[in-house]
This record gives C-alpha cells, sequence and structure tokens, in this order.
C-alpha cells in the first residue's frame, strides 16, 4: 500500500457493532489488504456515539476520525443511525469554527456483508487523511513542558 | 408612566400568585444591572428595566421548576423561555412571562473601548440614557457616547426585540432592525484561513481561567453539578492548565447547545477574560437553521432537531465513497 511508505498517521475509526464492525470483519476475513492507520473502536450503535468522542479524538492527537454504523433504516435498533445522522452532521460546522479542516471527520454507512465496500472506505478515508497530513496539535499545558525539561536534564 | 413604571406595577400585580418575580436592579457599578428578585411588593420599587438591564433572567427558571413564578424578559431572555419551555425544563403554568419591547442593551466592554483611555471604566460615577447617547458622569466632567457604539453585537441582530409568547406585554411592540440573521460573524471568521483560525483560538484561549462563568450565565445549561466537564469518571477533562482543556470545554459547552442556544450572548458576557465564545455556538446555530430550518427558542412547536429525526433528510448529504 502507497499509504505505507513513510509516516503512519493516527485515524480513529468509531464503528457500531451490528453492521460496520461485522463488515470491517468480513474485510479481514476476506483478507483485503487494507492501510493500517485505522484504530477501531467498538461501539455499541452510531447512536452511542457522543460526538464529544470525536472533537476529544481530533483534540488530543487524532489526525482523522471516522464513523460508520448501518444503513439508515437498517439499524439494529431501529432508530439510532438516525438520531447519530443529525448529530454528526452538526457537529462537522463545529470543525472549520475551530480552524480544523473539516476533511479530517466524515462518516458513512456500512453493512456487515459490505466487505469490498470497507476496504474502500478505509482507502479513501486514509489518503484523505494523508493528504492532508499531520494535524497541528493545541499546546498541552505548560507545567507538563517544564517536567519534560526536568525530566530530560 | 415610563414603561420601568408600567412594569414595576404589573409586577406588584403578579405577585399575589407567585412566590417571586425576577428582573434587574441597579447593580454595584452604574453600567451593570444585577438580578432582583421580588417577593414583596415594596421590592418592586426597586425594579429597572431599559440600557443596562443585560443579564438574562431565564437562567434562574428551571432551579424554581415546582413552584408558580414570575420573570420580566426582553426579547432574547423571552427566546430562552421558550426553549427550556420547549424541552420541558420549565412548565408553562408554572411560569409567568412578562414583556416588554427592548431596544438593545450596552455592553460594557465596548465602553471601554470607546473611551479610548479617556476615561478608566471604574471611574464612572453614573450613567443615564438621553436619546441615542450614553451619558457619563466622570471625576473629570461628563462623557457622551454614541449608543450605536456601546450596544451589544446581538443586538444589532436581533429578530425578535419583543417578547415572544409573553402572558403580559407592556407597551408597543417594536420593529426589528433587520429581517434576517446573516451569520456575517460567523462568515468573516471562517473566511481567515485554518492556520489563522486555530491561532485565534489558540491565542484566546490561553487567557481562559477556567472559571466557568460561562455556563453558569447559560440558560440552557441545565445539568448544574452533574455538568460533563465536573465528571472524573468518564474524564473529559484534566485540571491541567492547557490550552487543549481550555478549548475542550468551549467544545463540549457548544456541543450541547447545538440546536439549543438561542444566541443571547451570556456566556460571552459573562467571561472575565473576554473570549469571544459565542461564535462557536452560532456556526452551530447556523447549521442547525440551515439544515432543519429551526432556531432555538423561536420554531419551538415540534421537538428540538436533535431530539428528533426524519426518515429521509432532504438538507443531509451524505458522502458517496
Amino acid at each position: 500500500m502507497s499509504v505505507l511508505k513513510g509516516q503512519e498517521l493516527r485515524i480513529i475509526g468509531f464503528l457500531c457493532n451490528w453492521c460496520s464492525y461485522g463488515g470491517a470483519d468480513t474485510a479481514g476475513i476476506g483478507r483485503f489488504v487494507q492501510p493500517t492507520d485505522l484504530r477501531v473502536v467498538r461501539v455499541p450503535c452510531s447512536g452511542r456515539i457522543n460526538p464529544l468522542f470525536i472533537m476529544k479524538a481530533l483534540l488530543y492527537g487524532a489526525d482523522g476520525v471516522l464513523v460508520s454504523g448501518c444503513h439508515p433504516r437498517d439499524c439494529h435498533y431501529a432508530e439510532g443511525n438516525f438520531y447519530a445522522r443529525r448529530r454528526l452532521e452538526v457537529i462537522k460546522a463545529l470543525l472549520p469554527a475551530l480552524g480544523i479542516d473539516p476533511r479530517r471527520f466524515e462518516y458513512t454507512w456500512v453493512s456487515a456483508s459490505e466487505g469490498r465496500r470497507w476496504q474502500h472506505v478505509v482507502e479513501s478515508f486514509t489518503m484523505q487523511i494523508h493528504d492532508l497530513g499531520p494535524a497541528r496539535r493545541l499546546p498541552d499545558a505548560p507545567e507538563l513542558d517544564v517536567l519534560k525539561m526536568v525530566a530530560a536534564e | 408612566m415610563s414603561i420601568q413604571e408600567e412594569l414595576q406595577a404589573v409586577i406588584k400585580e403578579a405577585l399575589p400568585d407567585v412566590s417571586c418575580v425576577i428582573g434587574w436592579r441597579e447593580g454595584p457599578e452604574p453600567l451593570r444591572a444585577a438580578p432582583l428578585f421580588v417577593r414583596t411588593p415594596a421590592d418592586a420599587d426597586a425594579f429597572r428595566s431599559g440600557y443596562f438591564a443585560v443579564n438574562n433572567p431565564a437562567v434562574f427558571l428551571p432551579e424554581y421548576k415546582g413552584g408558580k413564578v414570575g420573570v420580566v424578559v426582553k426579547g432574547c431572555d423571552a427566546r430562552s423561555v421558550g426553549q427550556l419551555l420547549a424541552e420541558g425544563l420549565i412548565r408553562r403554568e408554572e411560569v409567568k412571562v412578562i414583556g416588554f419591547p427592548c431596544n438593545g442593551v450596552i455592553d460594557v466592554d465596548k465602553v471601554a473601548v470607546a473611551l479610548a483611555g479617556a476615561c478608566d471604566p471604574g471611574e464612572i460615577q453614573a450613567a443615564r440614557e438621553e436619546g441615542d447617547e450614553l451619558v457619563l458622569t466622570t471625576p473629570s466632567g461628563e462623557i457622551r457616547l454614541r449608543k450605536t457604539a456601546v450596544t451589544a453585537d446581538k443586538c444589532g441582530r436581533c429578530l425578535f426585540p419583543n417578547a415572544l409568547d409573553a402572558d403580559v406585554f407592556v407597551g408597543d411592540t417594536l420593529e426589528p432592525a433587520v429581517s434576517a440573521d446573516d451569520y456575517a460573524d460567523v462568515a468573516a471568521f471562517e473566511a481567515l484561513s485554518l492556520e489563522k483560525r486555530m491561532d485565534f483560538w489558540e491565542q484566546e484561549m490561553s487567557r481562559c481561567v477556567r472559571c466557568y462563568a460561562c455556563r453558569n450565565a447559560c440558560p440552557m445549561c441545565v445539568c448544574r453539578e452533574h455538568c460533563v466537564a465536573l465528571s472524573r469518571d468518564p474524564r473529559w477533562l484534566t485540571q491541567s492548565d492547557g490550552v487543549r482543556d481550555k478549548m475542550f470545554f468551549q467544545i463540549i459547552h457548544a456541543s450541547h447547545l447545538a440546536g439549543r442556544c438561542t444566541g443571547c450572548g451570556e456566556c460571552q458576557r459573562a467571561c472575565p477574560a473576554r473570549i469571544p465564545v459565542l461564535l462557536l455556538k452560532r456556526a452551530l446555530s447556523r447549521r442547525v437553521e440551515d439544515l432543519f430550518a429551526y432556531r432555538a427558542g423561536v420554531d419551538v412547536a415540534g421537538p428540538p432537531p436533535l431530539l428528533s429525526f426524519a426518515l429521509e433528510e432532504p438538507k443531509i448529504k451524505e458522502r458517496d465513497w
């Protein structure tokens, strides 16, 4: 994979247990080669995803965040992804206001049988994040820098 | 009879019915009003409305749930009341809303700028309105400022100067100054490069002392001691003094107000470091208005947009991979 050459970036994926996590599993069983930048966090439903998960990841070290759930009308809990869709769409508007590139966060729907599609989503999103490069980080607490200096001496 | 006197009379009339009426009185400084809780008819004489009655009395309402209380509201405060009602955080039959037409309120930070060093804002001994001028009495004589220069930004884009859904409305209704909120402030900020925008926040948030005055002044921040910023498990925020944690608190506040913020600007006004935190909330409000044609505190007939959904979302274009 071209993206594996050079630096690996940190991408966090929030996947619903019933569709997208299964889809990623299907891709694995099918041995579809994928870039390895993505770290997967399994959640019960896309409706479980607090938009703060995404913001926290982006602020505290992730270069990209991918959310994936069941296709609309296919939610295991009937309506979780409908709520998620609205929340995710709204929280997107916060990124440009903070000075974070909105392309660093995407959400999509992948079902448990769509292994090929999952591979395609991971490849496309990883390429997108590599095009943007590592994210700028807001500085951590200054006292931690002092501690690091003391430790280095 | 002036509107203030009429309001005092209305408050006295309302009193037997309610445990107290929330309004404003003269504050510790001439430019700042303070909250007033009228419990006896005599208290009503201290009531002040007008240019200095800035703070939003709707912030106190959730605490009074369970007993009937009166509240005097400007147009923007009435939107907060409307949103609290829409979310079931207060009950309509438990609140008596007394509205009046608002001509705009002062922004004390702008006074300091407008004075341009002519006098320290702390030295102002008295202030009064005269037509479209604000007259300040200082040790070195009277200073006149144009009200347009020191009126809050939110008043310039106010669509509802007359309190909506008031039980009693005192005075004649006013025409709003503008016909739509164009979110020009958000658009201007987002015209900057991403790098500049983050530079801006890094610099602004470095002044934050995490006093959480923005949260405490917010009428929609109803979690109080259950605020996630105070939670140890999950631990959203550390106690460290970094810009990142300070910024993340503002993200918590803004995201919890998505589709709920009425733009009253209390967060920004209460900020002792003068950080323009309303901007983040307005970025989300603009999005919610675009997507769901919902303005918090106004379009409150149905459930709030983020507490409901549609099978087909006409305005949401999902990414086509």
